[in-house]
């Protein structure tokens, strides 16, 4: 992001170090990551030492310090979702996009990451595609839902 | 906007609301929480907004986009008013045919009803439906007669009463003595006793004290905070003014963790609309109370519902718990008495104070008073959250609530609690379910989530499944929780590959109890309760594992094959085209074979077969 | 003075003293890993707990931690403080097997082959390296990363911390040794952290004696003190 940007997230936190996680989050929700440059700008004018920043950005789940696929992927580990067989689906996903959790397709199209709940128990298992949510997502299924994002984008 | 100034404000507001709508005029209601939208409510509703407007009936018919009313596996539910017909899994294409027929016509649209799947009845009506009829939705009812976004709804139903009677009627120490006199009990999963929790903050000194609402909700399978916060967040915010007049804070902070972004805009869409009023800030009510709110969002962490950690990101920190040898309520948020509820609790409060200690006490058990909400999902026909009075027993919930068992397995067990919790076994699906008797078998009330088991899930599995959870949300500052979850992980991932050895049991025990005895916070201190209470119950489970290498509930991949029977293929070739490694052989027509050498047990096979012609052992 | 017993023997302490400092005062050997008394106790070794009984209630506590209260009593020896140190021996065996401080305190209470996997990790996160350099260097040139059994230490994007000043602190306290400082003429490497700065050679001796950095904080954080100071090394000043 430019330093604008990241400014006028500064601006509406006011400046306020005890924000850092909601800065942070607006930033990720902009850039789909958190880049080394925009966070040693965060540390030089929130400030705040730049060591915290990296404690705060590693230890929690939902930031992330490499950029995402253009849609993440999110599968929902929940133990409801689980009971209903969230396992097989994940292993279906590995196998169709050639990656693991935590990685990113080579064409940068999909990201793999998992949730420890979304709370969307009754249509579970569930996968999050990008901002959409795909219920009673069962192997079978993957593969067409994920057709939907790879057409080539008419918009 | 006009302010509300004082208590006859709020009255008079609340009559001209109530005057100005007419309870005949035609209405549609459709849910639109997370679930609802994840089925595609949103187009539902767009398509249901063209058509009003296509046939010109848009002044004269009402839309009213609510919140989740808990019959999630059917939603998104429609409710046509004033006939009071629910429709359920609806999609934009029954649109045109809902006006049509049943806004304008008053006929019933048979297939979009409720049919109860053992009387094959067709039900029209929401509580003749059996998951509806045993529930006492008190809190959660609510949540269909309001748009959660419109403060004029939450008005409506009387929203705010119960703060201006507070103000106008009672000292903070009354208060105080009515939620202790009502047996609330924290309803977060620790169950401590809600009045001496407030006293305690209230007499803590100090010249700034903070409420907190803990909507983290990090149990998984656990989501009833999300349906109350997302279809009716005032009631929680009218319940934290009440809890701060009553503790002497001015300042509150509703916690809400990051998966739950519906939740998190529509709590702030409240308070901006309370703010409007005049409701927050200096004087409400033209009384000497002060308060106002914040949400702040989680950064994604099981951590943050601990207390301590929760306080430490509130303060831009991690979710590090802190050793409590010194409670929150004396020293908390910034080091002021803090007073930490979770949403649910909060929502009980307008309700107690309306309602009366007497009426709320009348509900529940000796040790366990009023209602709670759960969230009954797994292996069960009618998932969704559903409100009980404490004390109904695990049986009516699953069965007449619930409905049974989804598919055709057979009722194993019911894991309350979350990590922190237990599994509670088919043989005393007869106990009532309260915080006390939950606590006796082993396991905990927890938050609510009430996740059912039957005879295909491995109770050891379950057990490897939270210690992979525990083990990565664990913060990992002390050795016992994560060193010792890890281990424990390791022994149980052992063991479902068929590597499990004698002992292996009685090592997890040991782990058990250092975990237990020695970790700083709950997280660790709990950790080994999924564990202990699958042992106690399903040790023959863990065993058959250990010294056969056997799955009896056919789940652990390394120890089950799968094999086409003979009898019931038809030769079809569903199977072939899915299987993601080419596994299976077979000519059209003729009886088709897996290669146990490539198979990878994904079950893609089992999903594509009709004829059930693939076994599992 | 708050009066309280420990093992029977009535001790004394001022307010604000954690158990465990006041029980090393009195020659009570509770083994501790994590805790320096310069330093905010931080509760993360498990290794000192200690039994307390407050009143009617008796639990197992860490000692570094828990306030010396008037009136408790504190057991160092029970059977369930026992079976609870060795257990956490043995994760802090499994995880570091090489390291000799763990090595020494399995010996001493008689802690062996433990029965998980062994690894071989140098650190076992007693975090007493980031605390000296939080709260008493001041650079906070190095924090906790990650979490849960990812938790480790160290710089911002693990590498080349930008605020150490390569004062070795961090190198001084850390009991497994496993933070390592390599000098010559002309720099100073920290090596855990890759962190390499210049050393100044002293005006007089001409013999190097810290990293222009390091020099440059201090007169910053100092007041009153003239420049030609920091030309200077110690012996020569």
């Amino acid at each position: 992001m430019n330093q604008k940007g990241i400014d006028t997230i500064l601006k509406k936190h006011g400046y306020e170090d005890s924000s850092i996680i909601a800065i942070l989050q607006d930033l990720q929700e902009e850039d789909n990551y958190l880049s080394e440059n925009d966070l040693v700008y965060i540390s030089e004018n929130l400030p705040i030492p730049l060591t915290r920043i990296y404690r705060i950005a590693t230890f929690y789940n939902a930031f992330s310090l490499t950029p995402r696929g253009k849609y993440p992927i999110n599968v929902c580990l929940g133990t409801a979702c689980h009971v209903r067989g969230a396992p097989m689906v994940l292993d279906r996903l590995r196998l169709e996009l050639g990656i693991d959790v935590g990685g990113v397709t080579e064409d940068g199209l999909f990201s793999l990451e998992t949730v420890n709940c979304l709370g969307a128990c009754a249509m579970g298992p569930i996968v999050v595609v990008g901002k959409d949510y795909h219920g009673q997502m069962t192997p079978a299924k993957v593969g067409t839902a994920l057709k939907k994002y790879q057409k080539p984008s008419k918009e | 906007m006009k302010s509300i100034n004082t208590p006859q404000e709020l009255e008079k507001i609340r009559k001209e609301i109530v005057d100005g709508r007419d309870p005949e005029k035609p209405c549609i209601a459709i849910t639109s929480g997370t679930s609802a939208r994840a089925y595609g409510s949103e187009k539902v509703i767009d398509t249901l907004r063209a058509e009003l407007k296509r046939q010109g009936l848009t002044e004269k018919i009402g839309i009213r986009i609510t919140g989740g009313q808990g019959f999630d596996e059917r939603e998104p539910l429609v409710i046509v008013y004033p006939q009071d017909i629910l429709y359920q899994q609806v999609t934009p294409k029954d649109i045109a045919e809902i006006v049509s027929e049943t806004l304008l016509g008053n006929r019933i649209i048979d297939r979009l009803l409720y049919t109860d799947p053992h009387t094959e009845e067709k039900i029209a009506n929401k509580d003749d439906i059996p998951f509806y009829k045993a529930q006492t939705p008190y809190i959660f009812g609510n949540n269909s007669n309001i748009d959660p976004t419109s403060i004029e709804d939450y008005f409506a139903i009387g929203g705010y009463s119960a703060l201006a009677k507070v103000l106008t009627e009672f000292s903070p120490e009354q208060v105080i003595d009515i939620i202790k006199k009502s047996g609330l009990r924290g309803r977060g999963g620790g169950g401590f006793p809600t009045g001496i929790k407030w006293e305690s903050c209230r007499n803590a000194p100090g010249n700034k004290h903070y409420v907190i609402c803990n909507a983290d909700e990090g149990d998984p399978g656990a989501y009833m905070d999300r349906g109350l916060l997302e279809g009716n967040p005032h009631s929680i915010v009218e319940g934290m003014m009440i809890g701060a007049y009553a503790i002497g804070s001015d300042e509150g902070y509703v916690y809400v963790r990051y998966e739950y972004p519906l939740a998190s805009e529509n709590v702030e869409k409240a308070i901006e609309q309370l703010r409007e009023y005049g409701l927050l800030g200096k004087n409400i009510l033209g009384t000497a109370f002060n308060f106002d709110i914040k949400v702040s969002r989680g950064g994604g962490a099981f951590i943050c519902g601990e207390s301590t950690a929760l306080m430490a990101s509130l303060e831009g920190k991690v979710g590090e718990p802190r050793a409590k040898h010194i409670h929150t309520v004396e020293s908390g948020l910034w080091d002021q008495p803090t007073d930490l509820n979770n949403v649910e609790t909060w929502a009980n409060v307008p309700l107690i104070i309306n309602k009366g200690v007497d009426w709320y006490t009348s509900i529940g058990t000796e040790g366990s008073k009023g209602t709670k909400i759960f969230s009954l999902v797994g292996k069960v026909k009618n998932t969704g959250l559903v409100e009980v009075p404490m004390g109904m027993t695990i049986r009516e919930i699953v069965y007449d609530i619930g409905g049974g068992i989804a598919g055709n397995g057979t009722f194993k067990a019911v894991q309350t609690g979350g990590p922190s919790g237990g599994a509670i076994p088919a043989s005393l699906i007869d106990m009532p379910v309260d915080y006390d008797k939950l606590a006796e078998v082993g396991s905990m009330m927890g938050s609510g989530g009430m996740i059912v088991m039957d005879d295909k899930t491995c109770m050891v599995d379950i057990a490897r499944y939270f210690m992979n959870f525990l083990k990565d949300e664990s913060c990992g500052k002390c050795t016992t929780c994560r060193e010792g979850t890890r281990r424990m992980y390791e022994v149980l991932d052992a063991i479902i590959q068929g590597e499990g050895k004698e002992g292996d049991i009685e090592l997890l025990e040991e782990l058990s109890w250092v975990v237990a005895e020695g970790s700083l916070c709950a997280l660790g201190q709990t950790a080994p309760n999924p564990v202990l209470s699958t042992i106690q119950y399903f040790r023959d489970e863990y065993e058959v594992h250990i010294k056969e290498k056997r799955c009896p509930a056919g789940v652990c991949k390394a120890l089950i094959t799968y094999s086409i029977d003979e009898e019931n293929c038809t030769g079809c070739g569903a199977c072939k085209k899915v299987c993601p490694v080419e596994a299976i052989a077979g000519e059209k027509k003729e009886l088709h074979t897996i290669d146990p050498d490539k198979c990878i047990r994904c079950g893609a096979c089992i999903a594509a077969c009709n004829f059930d012609a693939v076994k599992v052992e | 003075m708050i009066k309280f017993t420990i093992d029977g023997v009535e001790v004394e302490a001022e307010e604000g003293q954690n158990v465990l400092q006041v029980a090393l005062d009195n020659g009570f050997d509770i083994p501790h890993l994590c805790y320096h008394e310069a330093l905010e106790p931080y509760g993360a070794c498990r290794l000192c707990q200690v039994e307390v009984t407050r009143g009617n209630r008796t639990r197992l506590t860490t000692s570094c931690n828990y306030p010396a209260l008037e009136g408790i009593k504190v057991q160092t020896g029970t059977e369930k403080v026992m079976k609870a140190r060795k257990m956490v021996i043995e994760l802090l065996v499994a995880r570091s097997p090489n390291v000799p401080i763990i090595k020494e305190v399995a010996e001493e209470y008689s802690v062996e082959t433990p029965r998980f996997t062994l690894e071989d990790d140098d650190c076992i996160l007693c975090g007493l390296c980031e605390r000296v350099c939080r709260e008493i260097v001041g650079v906070e040139a190095i924090s906790f990363l990650g979490r849960g059994s990812d938790r480790k230490v160290g710089p911002p994007l693990e590498i080349n911390p930008q605020t150490c000043i390569a004062c070795g602190a961090c190198v001084y306290i850390c009991p497994t040794d496993c933070i390592k400082v390599e000098e010559n003429e002309n720099e100073r490497t920290i090596v855990r952290w890759g962190r390499t700065l210049p050393m100044k050679k002293c005006t007089v001796c001409r013999r190097s004696f810290a990293p222009w950095f390091q020099l440059d904080y201090f007169g910053k954080i100092t007041e009153g003190i003239p420049k030609d100071f920091w030309d200077k090394c110690p012996d020569c000043r």
